[in-house]
């Protein structure tokens, strides 16, 4: 029975909340352990047994003392200045030597066993010179199974002066990215003097005398006017009255390249 | 040495020699900050790296480069930097390509297509974050932001956990199966610290790419960023990329 055994402890009048022995023992020694480590971990053991620094500046010691396979063109230089002065007049100066020639750290370094790689066939100067629609408009790019094909480019061209099959005259020898452009487009046959009133001064002086732009709509309107007549009228034409208010037609149309490349 | 010896040696001993290297580290750490302070200081730099677009052509030497200067396995393809391919075409879609695969035949010559509105190159490589989300989430500080502003990992500290190449949103980093570490690109910082150009500028053929310090007024890039329109990936993460970009298209993400 339970009754009698509870009235027997009511009656000794212990305080109400007495820990037992075992909980008082076992909580000392946690306590114990928890000042111990905290002790160790923020006041014993220094910052740095916990900090990524000492780890980190050693990374950076050890990544900078890597040694570089790329010598840089500068160092090139130093001995083959020949090649250099050929290469720094033409379309190709902005490249390094190492871009065709590979990582020659080694030669550079004097190893005479380590000889720069030199590209013969096609497949490497149609990485850059394949026809692709995403490279830059006038990017020198030629279609592989058209362009001589069993031929090695450097059979034809200079690779360190390349140049192409007719060095471009007059407006393209400057403008040659317009040049290129337009030679895509619907306008190709247009001759610049058409649209732009170039003075004798700009060849010699380009900045003292720019050419003018057509500064009307009449100047397109000469082939593209619905009313236009002549042997030179557009297919592609419009009211001049009605089409594009006040604007003059080049601020919408690029003329180099209207409307796409035909 | 009966079991109780060694257990109290034991008990003395692996801190203690934890403490020693701790305290070696720290001090060897010092010592070569102070040498290196001799010959390059990091905290006259901050790097960055200036992208023209407009001038990328595609031919993914820069890839190469790279793979051959920092020793990038081949076998699978991987790559710290990459170019993509983005086409846009008439109905408003935008295609994404990578084109830095493993080189193979040439392909066949793609036959015009009139939907395409335009279509261009975007090269690709670590963003070098200001504030690098993959830093804040290396659960044991293996990746770290250097003075000059590189992002680097420490391979023999990194547990290759992936954490951080989940934080990267620019998708820039990949776990090498050599060393089964993260790794990523380094703005090739043993080159850079010793004055050289990285490999991928140096080898581009069309400069669309440039390299510099954005501490100095003076400096290539800071000009470029003057002159050109230039934005960055994906400004809306606070990330401050610091590899910039020129006539970025709005497609391009």
């Amino acid at each position: 029975m339970a009754r009698p055994y509870a009235a027997e402890s009511e009656s000794k009048e212990e305080p109400a909340v007495k820990l037992p022995e075992q909980v008082v023992r076992l909580g000392t020694v946690i306590l114990a352990l928890l000042v111990i480590v905290l002790s160790l971990r923020f006041f014993i053991l220094p910052a740095s047994f916990f900090s990524a620094q000492p780890h980190q500046a050693e990374k950076v010691v050890r990544e900078m003392a890597k040694p570089p396979h790329y010598a840089g063109a500068a160092s090139c230089r130093e001995c083959h200045a020949e090649q250099f002065t050929a290469q720094s007049a033409g379309y190709h100066r902005n490249i390094a030597c190492e871009n065709c020639h590979g990582p020659s750290a080694q030669h550079a370094a004097g190893d005479k066993s380590a000889v720069p790689r030199v590209q013969k066939d096609r497949e490497f100067c149609l990485a850059c010179h394949a026809y692709n629609r995403s490279r830059p408009n006038g990017f020198p790019q030629v279609d592989p199974q058209e362009h001589n094909t069993r031929k090695q480019c450097i059979r034809c061209h200079d690779a360190h002066d390349p140049v192409p099959p007719e060095t471009p005259k007059d407006c393209g020898g400057c403008h040659g990215r317009i040049a290129r452009t337009k030679a895509l487009s619907a306008h190709a046959l247009l001759p610049c003097a058409d649209c732009h009133k170039v003075d004798e001064q700009h060849m010699l002086h380009p900045r003292s005398a720019l050419p003018t732009k057509p500064d009307s709509r009449e100047s397109c309107g000469r082939c593209h006017a619905a009313s236009a007549t002549g042997p030179d009228v557009s297919k592609a034409t419009v009211d001049l009255a009605s089409h594009g208010g006040k604007y003059v037609c080049w601020e919408c149309h690029y003329a180099h390249l209207p409307e796409g490349p035909k | 040495m009966n079991k109780r010896e060694f257990l109290t040696d034991a008990v003395l001993f692996f801190p203690a020699a934890g403490l020693l290297e701790a305290l070696a580290l720290e001090a060897q750490g010092k010592e070569l900050s102070a040498d290196t302070a001799t010959g390059y200081d990091p905290t006259l730099h901050w790097y960055g790296m200036g992208i023209d677009v407009d001038k990328c052509i595609g031919c993914n030497r820069c890839v190469e480069a790279c793979k051959a200067e920092n020793d990038v396995p081949d076998e699978p393809y991987y790559f710290r930097t990459w170019i993509e391919r983005y086409t846009v075409r008439r109905d408003g879609k935008t295609t994404v390509e990578c084109i830095s695969t493993k080189p193979g035949p040439a392909k066949q010559a793609e036959p015009e297509d009139p939907s395409v509105v335009r279509t261009f190159f975007v090269p690709k490589l670590c963003n070098q974050c200001a504030h690098p989300p993959c830093v804040q989430v290396c659960p044991v500080g293996a990746t770290f932001q250097t003075k000059d502003g590189v992002v680097l990992v420490n391979e023999k500290t990194c547990i290759g956990c992936r954490y951080c190449i989940q934080a990267c949103p620019y998708g820039a980093r990949y776990l090498n199966p050599r060393t089964r570490t993260a790794d990523k690109c380094t703005f090739c910082y043993h080159r850079v610290t010793k004055g050289l150009q990285p490999a991928c500028v140096e080898v581009c053929p069309t400069e669309a790419r440039i390299f510099g310090d954005l501490n100095k007024l003076s400096d290539r890039l800071v000009r470029f960023q003057r002159a050109n329109d230039i934005s960055v990936l994906k400004p809306d993460l606070n990330t401050d990329p610091k590899v910039r970009y020129a006539q970025l298209d709005g497609e391009v993400r």
